[in-house]
């Protein structure tokens, strides 16, 4: 039965780099098994004739010639980030995996 | 970092275990614009230049993807004897790294674009040797960091890093072997092999220009080893980025010798990436995989499926060039050459070399002679691969051209390549820059002459009596006095001429 264990909210919550305290994890790990018990309703209706659908429209091949369009200023780029230097993105420290 | 591993010898290693390969490659296609919006991929670009809401992850962008990608992708899933699907989505790779803006990699998951392939290998000796291809499905690069405060660059120890998202979203099709088998004692052979021939599959197909020491064709060399007899495969370990052919040889020749000597000694060998070393040829150990990769795939919905009419890839499948080792094959029977030579100059990166060189002018031997020789062996010492010289194929069929009408000798047209090699010019400006030509004027070279036969009055007296052989010795002379620049066979006749004995 489709459901979510407090040991799967907390393997989800680590690969999404989220902090949550225990109390959290008991709070939220309900939370989402009632989310997902609902949409899981939808099983109910869509019998094994409806294949599961990722793209509602149907749409195929949709594609772009490969005509280089004007980018963005590094300035513009740059413009959002929190911090910047030498023209480049400055993120902290990254740690435990090597690029 | 670890300590140096312990290594059993390569041939008790093979006698105790068959070894396994996997190898992914990844090529980075060279279409204008990116896989997935319309920013430039040009090399060098200043950072952050050539971005875009769409490759920058911004809110709200949405992705298109690039026609040539597709098409690249099938081509080389129809040169690699792939079935092409005829539907198959984009996926969503999601992982924390700031080298995707986005936080998740646009790429395809269980319905790659190819598969089921193969590609033929040709060893040094002839022999030929199928590589199964598992998958070629498309996907995109990331962008380049830079670690600031750490030592040498690297990421431990470092404060902060920075991003330059330029080539985020460049086009990447990588390529997935089955596992190699049955390759025993020749595994590192045959992964070079299969490299090699990759690259130049790639090349043949004008989809990239695959220069590995640029980073557009990048290796993952998975291996491991299993007792005689087994059919199980054993734990693999996966070395990272080796980036030259000879280090895919050296790396798994690495590997089996550490895994021999772990499984040995009782111990399991852990599945783990592994970084290859170029300075020693040896791996260490980087990320222990124990999160058995949790990427979370799930289809992109912002990119619609792609569905190629069977019409298109018929087309496109009727369209490929000829393939490298039919067109190898073709060429070695018009040089008139073995099959080692033939070769040696595939492993050297020069099949294509010497054919722009002969199609600039030169004759076939000479083309060979000068990649395979002098400018070989000027790579080997700089360490890098031929294609990276700075010297072009019309510029080396000057030179051919200048030996063959005797305006240089071997060993003027040496200095002349060692002048272009050193940024002074093309051919002619360093001949003349260089005082290189041949002494062509009659004058000087009949003075010389003269004086050679001066100096050595018992070696003429010899020549007079009729040891014609010891000519060479007054050449030598000529060819000291003129610094090489005299034509050599030119004064071996006049020498003869004076001294009134035929040649």
């Amino acid at each position: 039965m489709p459901g979510i264990t407090r040991e799967e909210v907390a393997h989800l919550a680590r690969l999404a780099r989220l902090e949550l305290t225990d109390e959290e994890l008991d709070h939220f790990a309900g939370q989402l098994d009632d989310i997902i018990g609902a949409v899981a309703r939808v099983s109910d209706v869509a019998d094994q004739d409806v294949p599961p659908t990722s793209h509602p429209l149907p749409l195929t091949n949709v594609m772009r010639p490969d005509e280089v369009r004007p980018s963005l200023t590094p300035q513009q780029a740059l413009s959002g980030a929190p911090a910047a230097a030498q023209q480049r993105f400055k993120v902290p420290q990254i740690l435990g995996e090597e690029a | 970092m670890t300590v140096t591993d312990d290594l059993v010898s390569y041939e008790d290693a093979l006698a105790s275990y068959d070894p396994v390969m996997g190898l992914e490659v990844h090529v980075e296609l060279g279409t204008a614009t990116k896989m997935f919006c319309g920013c430039a991929t040009t090399l060098g670009a200043e950072p952050n230049s050539q971005t875009c809401p769409t490759c920058l992850g911004l809110p709200g962008a949405l992705p298109v993807v690039n026609a040539v990608g597709v098409e690249s992708a099938i081509r080389i899933g129809l040169a690699l004897n792939c079935e092409i699907a005829p539907w198959c989505r984009f996926a969503r790779k999601n992982y924390f790294y700031p080298d995707m803006p986005k936080n998740f990699q646009t790429s395809q998951y269980d319905e790659p674009i190819a598969f089921n392939g193969y590609l033929d290998v040709q060893l040094e000796d002839g022999t030929v040797f199928r590589v199964e291809i598992e998958r070629a499905h498309m996907e995109e690069d990331t962008g380049k960091s830079t670690h600031i405060g750490g030592a040498a660059g690297r990421i431990h120890g470092a404060s902060h890093s920075l991003l330059d998202y330029n080539r985020a979203g460049i086009p990447l099709i990588e390529i997935v072997t089955k596992p190699i088998t049955g390759a025993g004692e020749r595994a590192p052979e045959v992964a070079k092999a299969y490299v090699a021939e990759l690259r130049e599959l790639i090349k043949a197909l004008g989809v990239s220009e695959a220069r590995m020491e640029m980073g557009q064709m990048r290796c993952d060399v998975n291996v491991s080893l299993r007792p005689h007899g087994r059919e199980a495969f054993g734990t693999r370990s996966e070395t990272k980025n080796v980036n030259s052919l000879r280090s895919v040889e050296r790396a798994v020749r690495f590997e089996i010798q550490r895994h021999a000597a772990v499984l040995d000694g009782g111990g399991t060998i852990v599945q783990e990436t592994r970084h290859f070393h170029e300075d020693n040829g040896s791996t260490t150990s980087g990320r222990v995989k124990e999160e058995a990769e949790d990427y979370r795939y799930f289809p992109e919905p912002d990119l619609v499926p792609v569905a190629p009419p069977r019409e298109w890839v018929e087309q496109l499948r009727a369209e490929l060039p000829e393939l490298p080792r039919a067109r190898r094959n073709r060429l070695r029977e018009e040089w008139g050459i073995s099959e080692h030579e033939m070769q040696s100059a595939l492993n050297a990166g020069a099949i294509e070399l010497i054919t722009a060189t002969i199609a600039a002018g030169a004759d076939q031997a000479a083309a060979r002679k000068w990649w395979m020789g002098e400018l070989a062996r000027r790579a080997n010492e700089a360490g890098t691969e031929l294609a990276a010289l700075p010297v072009t194929p019309g510029q080396v069929a000057r030179i051919a051209a200048l030996v063959a009408e005797g305006s240089l000798n071997d060993k003027l047209a040496r200095q002349v390549i060692e002048g272009v090699l050193a940024g002074e010019g093309g051919p002619d400006e360093v001949v003349e820059a260089r005082g290189l030509k041949i002494v062509k004027d009659e004058g000087a070279l009949g003075a010389a002459v003269d004086e050679a036969i001066a100096a050595n009055p018992g070696v003429a007296d010899k020549i007079r009596g009729g040891k014609v052989a010891a000519a060479g010795a007054l050449v030598g002379a000529v060819m000291k006095a003129t610094r090489g620049q005299a034509d050599a066979a030119r004064a071996r006749e006049l020498i003869l001429e004076r001294l009134g004995v035929q040649g």
